[in-house]
């Protein structure tokens, strides 16, 4: 059994289909990319996958349970599902330590006291630990995401979804924050990504999916996606993508 | 220029310099202008002298001055319950107009018809009709007290502003906070109060004080159900002395209070707009 399944998943916005019959199996501890050009549906997968759109059809399961079921109570599956921005969205009326604190303090009613040295080793594991004190507008865009990343950790899920993570961060910061991809991916962090960065995907991913117009095209490990893509719409995105 | 000064200066600062210099000397040159032609023509108005006697003159304000801020205790007094109550009572409007649950409908409804109601009608009514209407009931002291049902209705009226300003508050916080929020696993009502709300209180300070000022002002309305604060005293000096001087001492005793609270809300206004910038 995966990890993550999604059967048939169809989300539309008024007369827009977004998401039109997507199945997609995601294996424990695994990485897999989603690509495609902007509107293909890949953010609203993720928000789907969140329960932060509801899904109009089609079943999600997590662990084997179906968590799209209408009526269910999405709190809960947040709680196991940790989701990173493109625009950090951190709550900027509080320091990167209280952001991470937020959530497990309110949603597992732990005191300050009880999360609070998890969360600051968390923050010391990402080279974060002098930055802590500050407030969302005193740091980096490049560390504003890796705080975004530990608050999401401080959760800790089972599932992580980043959503195009590093598209809104200056080129020379983009590394720092995939970095911390890599050494998510290497403690066995199941993760999905949706990402312009084709040579990540290609380097770091064990699956990459095209998307297009709602739909998966094409899936298989990135060696065969990217190196011999077997459909035409495939090749044709990444010539423009990788031009 | 010869300017020795400008020996250091680059072009811009230069060129910037004379601007401001240029434009000091005009604004400097019409102000003088104004308060000259002010000083001279308003005096030689056929009523004048009888106009200062009545409304400037320095005798009776120097009588009546310290009454009247003793008076003007009662409105800080007034002031001082009535806003803790507006801020909350407020809150709780705006939130209850933003409730989701279908139990909770009445309570949107109600929220609905507050606003509406209390933004529709002059303040004076709203004073006069809960201020006589209520004490009319017969109801025993301290029961019957103009000072309570006066308040009241300040509070109803000025909470009905202060909710819709609230609303936009909370309207104004990005909806990228609370998908964040969400995905944490946080329900709604964390979200609102952990997330959303300090973000929409802060963004809304500035309005808030405006409110505040005038406020300040308004509880001079309660003069007309009993109350003895300035505007009523002011009133009472006017009928003993037959002069208006009183009024002119209470308008300086309002704005002594008012002009630094305008002032500093102008101030908050004006930073936070750099800070969105």
């Amino acid at each position: 059994m995966a990890k993550l399944e999604l059967r048939g998943v169809v989300k539309r916005f008024g007369d827009n289909t977004v998401c039109n019959g997507i199945n997609l199996d995601i294996e424990e501890g695994q990485m897999v990319c989603l690509i495609g050009a902007s509107g293909a549906g890949k953010s609203t997968l993720l928000r789907c996958i969140n329960l932060l759109e509801p899904t109009e059809d089609g079943e999600i399961f997590l662990d084997g349970e179906d968590i799209a079921v209408p009526g269910l109570d999405p709190q809960t599956v947040r709680a196991r599902i940790g989701m990173v921005f493109q625009s950090y969205n951190l709550f900027p009326h509080m320091t990167a330590l209280e952001n991470a604190m937020l959530a497990p303090r309110r949603v597992h009613g732990l005191t300050r006291e009880e999360v609070q040295p998890e969360i600051e080793a968390l923050f010391t594991r990402f080279g974060l630990a002098d930055r802590m004190q500050n407030y969302p507008d005193q740091l980096s865009g490049g560390q504003q995401q890796r705080v975004a990343i530990v608050r999401a950790l401080a959760m800790k899920p089972e599932v992580m979804l980043f959503d195009e993570i590093t598209s809104a961060l200056d080129p020379q910061l983009v590394g720092e924050v995939l970095d911390v991809l890599l050494q998510l991916k290497d403690q066995g962090m199941t993760m999905v990504l949706a990402t312009h960065e084709m040579g990540f995907a290609r380097e770091a991913a064990d699956k990459v999916c095209f998307l297009k117009d709602g739909r998966i095209v094409e899936e298989g490990p990135p060696d065969q996606v990217f190196g011999s893509p077997q459909r035409a719409e495939t090749k044709a995105f990444l010539e423009r993508a990788l031009k | 220029m010869a300017d020795p000064k400008a020996a250091g200066m680059t072009r811009r600062e230069r060129y910037e310099a004379d601007q401001r210099r240029r434009s000091l000397t005009v604004a400097a040159t019409s102000t003088v202008l104004v308060i000259a032609a002010i000083v001279i023509l308003v005096p030689l108005a056929p009523g004048w002298e009888k106009v200062q006697r009545s409304f400037f003159n320095g005798a009776v304000l120097a009588d009546t001055f310290p009454k009247l801020l003793d008076a003007f205790l009662i409105n800080v007094m007034i002031f001082a319950w009535c806003a803790p109550a507006i801020a909350v009572l407020g809150l709780l409007i705006a939130l209850a107009r933003d409730a989701k649950s279908p139990a909770l409908f009445p309570l949107r409804i109600f929220g609905a018809a507050f606003t509406d109601i209390f933004r529709g009608v002059p303040v004076i009514l709203t004073v006069y009709l809960i201020g006589f209407g209520i004490p009319g009931l017969g109801l025993p002291r301290p029961w019957n007290s103009p000072y309570i049902w006066g308040s009241l209705a300040l509070i109803l009226t000025y909470a009905a502003y202060v909710a819709e300003i609230f609303r936009s508050g909370i309207d104004s916080v990005h909806h990228s906070q609370r998908s964040a929020a969400l995905s944490l696993g946080l329900s709604e009502r964390q979200m609102m109060r952990d997330v959303v709300l300090p973000q929409a209180v802060r963004n809304v300070v500035p309005s808030q004080m405006n409110m505040l000022i005038a406020l300040q002002k308004d509880v001079s309305l309660l003069s007309f159900i009993g109350p003895v604060e300035i505007f009523r005293q002011a009133g009472v000096f006017k009928s003993l002395l037959a002069n208006f001087t009183p009024y002119v001492g209470a308008a300086i005793i309002f704005l002594i209070v008012t002009i630094p609270a305008t002032r500093y809300a102008d101030y908050l206004m004006a930073r936070q707009m750099r800070e969105r910038r």
